[in-house]
């Protein structure tokens, strides 16, 4: 991109705007890359400015002059600025004006129903808006948003003081909705949902995660004839009485959640299914016990692809049944379920052959027959999911490498797994994402296999899997050019020269090198310097790194936005550095001796755009009560945690013991 | 009583008490000998009559009423003497003699009603030569058991009189029932139509006592409160339908307004059942809305009873819509809400929904002004439908009932939300009422 802006920059007069835009559309991987492109001249300044569609700002206070720079925005994300206020609002609605269609609210504080309704007022065009976490708007901003009559998409996750009154202004106001998200807002019950069905029949997908509701409105949303995605989580207000679903039934639904409905069994399920036949994925997680009476009830499901079972109780003929259901299952979900056996597991994967996705998550009777089944019969798995299945045997986990060539996701996470496994794995060209903590039987001979062949790897997490050392890592670092993210935590051996070989890995965006007390500032230095794009770092027990790498950190990791500190050697000094960082949000600071109160105090407020800060509860008293107020205006929530310095354990007992093994 | 009637009656018990079942009770002794010698009445219009119906439910009244004899008076001037003097003694202060006589005249005729009882064994006798004598048993019994009932209420009515009984008020609304009763009976031999203004000065204090009863259940519980004598089984029990002799007449009123449904010219004309129906449907339907309730200032009232019943709950009524409408409960909100389109929930404290405040203001005011006018209109209504002059005003069939209680049509009493509906018992009931609950089912029988 540098040579095409250097060589070609008189000759980009010549080419027409709509082929620079074209150009641009490509700069989407690196926010600096644009940010350089408009440096270059006032041109092409020019051009940025009228070509950006997608704001992402940092600070509020700029958002006059932005808006006068950038006419064209469309999607507003303001999640990275914790303190909108009406006035806020205010500049975006006079700036944005009718291009604007998307905003998000779901991080911000501080305005209220008269910010919302001269942004709605100002900018017609909107069709999303994001309003989740705001649990102190009230109806009147319901209301408010009740005026965007093109609003298409809403969320209102956690809004708890929105009652019926104000989503009643919404189902009458936003006719077009087609995604609305209730969940967690306490406050809407029957009436509320029941007139959003009545009002709003474009609705696709609809949230009600929790809501105080019962099977009165159940009914009406039934009767939505577009309604394609249904979540009914933990609404215990839903029961077997009169769960009737209208006799046209719903044909659209696809996806049914049902999770924690735990008022519901077999016969409202029985009643439930026989109205939505097009159903795709049904989801009934922690409810109630998965038997023959269940499965039968599900037999109406015709095109079911995926069902979620997860945290139920299961038994065998439970398990048959589904696998003798006439479908062809793509997504099992079994994490958790108490009364998981290899007879039942086996019976279920050697008839649904097309399985793509299994999660068998603490199935822990489960033995290398269910794996071998597994392997055998789902050749065309993608994504196999099975932490702390710790009775199988070493040897069974070398059939998923020779079986199972298509994997991309495999969690290995406290197993039994040895090295002879992680080499036949190795064969899964496609892996992209493994996870590998707490296998306390593999070394580097296995993880270097992984490395080498496994040039896709974009996630591996190899914590507490103490065999691992420098080699493995190099390995790694070499093989996998694209990897995003690594936990090499409580991985004793590992030193700076994993972390200047990682340093390669530019698309790095998450590393966590915790209680690694070999790592130095000097690698951290390097990771800073190459792995621009990291965005959440965690460094807590390292002893070892001091302000040496805060400074290499602030200088460098510009897209930075979470941090921990905790335990390290940092001082005031490396504190202050990180101010530097506008991206930084999160930050949590324990136990740091070296660090006295009016540092903190100064690092706070040069850090504006922090949300969230872990601190020590012994500097609650240290430090005066106006910088609480302050920075909890800014939008800064404080939380002080009062935690014992704990000396490192034996790893071992990090394995989950097996405790309700018969 | 003089001495040889007594004489002949006590040698008419002595030798007929070993083979007459009658009653041997010594309290209904003296009675049933002196109607014993008065066989005249033999030809009593209520001879042929169903006996039980009448010692329950008092319908010869009238009849009785219209017999008067001197003995009867005879009788009743005996007990006059005795009643005054106990009321002298005990209820110096409150002793109102308008009360005393009503009761006095209850008396008098549950006497009557004796009377045609045993005139009617007598009549039985007569016959009973060429009768079975089981049919005559059967008979006997039964006016045995009506009799024991008319005496019990007798003496209840009478031990109500005495100045020992501590409860005055009960004691006063029960005089004030005989009262009405009088005061119907007045309105009957007058053949005069109901005139509702005559009660709103009820001399006999029943006016404290305004609870109005759709069911006569309700009544009759609501008459426990008032005392023990109104919890014997005669007072308690369901009053039967009336199935006398005299013909069943229905009044019914028209809506003077042409063209409205409640008149008679209307095709699907829906007659009204009160003269308080027509006054309020009147007021409703045909009048301005005047009375504007001070709270909302949005709501109006013509009646000024819908405005108080309004008011009572008008706070409460947290419920709005955009539109202005207020509802008592959310769920009517929200149905209201998804069957208009464009209505929406307003919200009413932050004040960001459409509630019409200024709307309201303007109509409040321009309704006060025409509040007086509109009170007369009504009130010539009244006098017109008083009067019964104008037959065009005044829908009735059969003209009036026989058994129309005057004013008791205006008695003060709640005013029902659907004056129509709320009246819609005791369609055939003319002459169902007894003296329990004569005053209060009146209303309902009537129209």
């Amino acid at each position: 991109m540098k040579n095409k802006k250097e060589s070609s920059f008189s000759r980009f007069d010549l080419l027409s705007e709509e082929i620079v835009f074209t150009i641009l559309d490509f700069l989407h991987q690196n926010p600096c890359d644009i940010k350089s492109f408009s440096l270059v001249c006032s041109s092409f300044h020019a051009i940025e400015s009228r070509h950006r569609r997608f704001l992402k700002p940092l600070r509020s206070e700029h958002f006059p002059k932005l808006f006068a720079r950038y006419r064209h925005i469309s999607n507003l994300d303001l999640s990275l600025c914790p303190r909108i206020t009406d006035a806020s609002l205010g500049a975006i609605a006079a700036g944005c004006k009718e291009a604007l269609r998307s905003i998000d609210l779901s991080r911000s504080s501080f305005f209220s129903h008269a910010g919302l309704s001269s942004l709605v007022a100002n900018c017609s065009n909107l069709v999303e808006i994001d309003l989740s976490n705001a649990a102190e708007l009230r109806d009147t901003a319901a209301a408010a948003v009740a005026e965007a009559r093109n609003l298409e998409r809403l969320w209102l996750v956690r809004c708890k003081s929105i009652t019926d009154i104000g989503i009643g202004c919404i189902a009458v106001g936003c006719r077009k909705l087609r995604l609305l998200s209730l969940k967690w807002c306490l406050g809407i019950g029957d009436l509320g949902v029941g007139l959003i069905a009545v009002k709003c029949k474009g609705l696709r997908s609809l949230d009600l995660s929790y809501l105080p509701i019962t099977n009165k409105c159940l009914s009406q949303i039934l009767e939505l004839q577009h309604l394609e995605d249904l979540v009914l989580e933990g609404c215990f207000g839903i029961d077997d009485d009169r769960l009737t679903a209208p006799k046209l039934g719903c044909k659209s639904l696809e996806t049914l959640d049902m999770s924690s409905c735990q008022n519901v069994s077999y016969v409202g399920l029985t009643s439930l299914t026989s109205a939505v036949g097009s159903l795709r994925q049904l989801i009934l997680s922690y409810g109630s016990r998965v038997d023959l009476a269940l499965a039968n009830s599900l037999q109406s499901l015709s095109t079911l692809q995926c069902i979620k079972l997860d945290g139920c109780q299961v038994t065998c003929s439970g398990l048959k049944a589904i696998g003798n259901l006439c479908i062809s299952l793509k997504e099992l979900s079994l994490s958790k379920c108490i009364g998981v056996t290899d007879e039942g597991l086996s019976s279920l994967v050697t008839k649904h052959k097309y399985l793509q996705k299994l999660d068998i998550t603490c199935c822990r009777k489960i033995t290398h027959v269910s794996l071998a089944h597994i392997t055998n019969s789902c050749t065309s798995l993608v994504s196999l999911k099975m932490e702390s299945c710790t009775s199988v045997s070493a040897e069974a986990f070398v059939l998923i490498g020779q079986r199972c060539q298509l994997l991309e996701e495999l969690d290995l996470t406290d197993n039994e797994i040895d090295d002879e496994g992680l080499k036949s794995i190795s064969s899964c060209l496609q892996l992209s994402s493994i996870k590998l903590g707490i296998c306390l039987n593999i070394t580097d001979e296995g993880a270097t296999h992984i490395g080498i062949s496994c040039s896709k790897l974009r996630e591996i997490d190899l914590y507490r899997s103490a065999g691992i050392t420098d080699s493995s890592i190099l390995a790694i670092s070499r093989g996998c050019p694209v990897l995003e993210m690594i936990n090499i935590a409580y991985c004793t051996s590992i030193s700076d020269t994993s972390l200047i070989a990682l340093s390669k890995c530019t698309k790095m965006s998450t590393l966590e090198t915790r209680g690694c007390p070999l790592v130095t500032s000097l690698g951290l230095a390097a990771i800073a310097v190459g792995c621009k794009q990291l965005t959440r770092l965690d460094i807590k027990k390292c002893v070892n790194i001091d302000d040496g790498g805060m400074i290499p950190l602030s200088h460098f990791s510009q897209n930075l936005n979470q941090i921990n500190l905790s335990y390290t050697n940092v001082t005031d000094l490396g504190l202050l550095s990180l101010a530097r960082i506008s991206c930084l949000q999160s930050m949590t600071l324990l136990h740091r001796e070296g660090v006295t109160p009016a540092g903190l105090a100064a690092a706070l407020l040069a850090c504006s755009g922090l949300t969230k800060v872990k601190l020590q509860a012994s500097f609650k008293s240290l430090l005066p009560p106006w910088l609480f107020e302050h920075l909890e205006a800014r939008g800064c929530s404080l939380q002080w945690r009062e935690k014992v310095f704990q000396a490192e354990l034996d790893p071992k007992c990090w394995k989950l013991p097996l405790v309700d093994l018969e | 009583m003089d001495p040889d009637e007594k004489l002949c009656a006590e040698t008419w018990v002595k030798s007929s008490s070993g083979h007459e079942s009658l009653n041997t009770d010594s309290n209904n002794r003296p009675f049933t000998d002196f109607d014993r010698h008065h066989p005249k009445w033999e030809e009593s219009p209520f001879n042929g009559c169903g006996v039980r119906t009448l010692g329950q439910q008092f319908s010869g009244f009238e009849g009785s009423f219209a017999s008067d004899v001197d003995s009867q008076r005879q009788k009743k001037d005996l007990h006059g003497k005795q009643i005054p003097e106990a009321h002298e003694s005990g209820y110096m202060q409150n002793w109102d003699p308008s009360a005393m006589l009503n009761n006095l005249l209850f008396l008098e005729k549950k006497i009557h009603q004796l009377q045609d009882l045993v005139q009617l064994v007598v009549g039985r006798r007569g016959q009973a030569m060429n009768q079975a004598d089981e049919i005559l048993v059967q008979q006997q019994q039964l006016i045995t058991a009506d009799l024991t009932s008319i005496i019990v209420q007798l003496i209840s009515t009478a031990g109500s009189l005495l100045p020992s009984l501590k409860n005055s008020e009960s004691l006063a609304s029960q005089l004030g029932q005989f009262g009405g009763i009088a005061t119907q009976l007045a309105g009957v031999t007058d053949n005069v139509v109901p005139n509702k203004m005559e009660d709103r000065h009820d001399p006999t204090g029943v006016s404290e006592d305004h609870d109005g009863f759709k069911r006569d259940a309700n009544l009759r519980m609501h008459m426990r409160g008032h005392g023990d004598e109104y919890k014997t089984p005669a007072a308690l029990a369901k009053p039967h339908k009336e199935s006398s002799s005299d013909p069943i007449f229905i009044k019914r009123y028209s809506c003077p307004y042409v063209g409205c449904k409640r008149n008679k010219d209307h095709k699907k004309f829906q007659p009204l059942k009160t003269i308080l129906c027509v006054k309020n449907h009147y007021k409703r339907t045909h009048c301005d809305k005047n009375y504007t309730c001070s709270r909302c200032h949005t709501k109006k009232f013509s009646v000024i009873a819908d405005l108080k019943t309004h008011e009572k709950h008008c706070g409460r009524d947290k419920w709005l819509c955009s539109c202005g409408t207020t509802f008592s409960r959310k769920d009517k909100l929200f149905g209201h809400i998804a069957l208009f389109q464009g209505h929406t929930p307003a919200i009413p404290h932050e004040g960001a929904g459409a509630w019409p405040s200024d709307q309201g203001q303007s109509r409040s005011e321009a309704t006060n002004k025409v509040e007086q006018l509109d009170f007369n209109s009504c009130q010539g209504l009244m006098e017109v439908e008083r009067s019964g002059d104008d037959p065009s005003n005044y829908f009735s069939p059969l003209g009036f009932d026989t058994s129309s209680l005057a004013g008791f049509q205006e008695f003060p009493r709640p005013l029902f939300e659907d004056a129509e509906s709320s009246f819609s018992f005791f369609l055939s009931g003319s002459g169902d009422y007894s003296p329990k609950n004569g005053r209060y089912a009146a209303p309902n029988d009537l129209e």
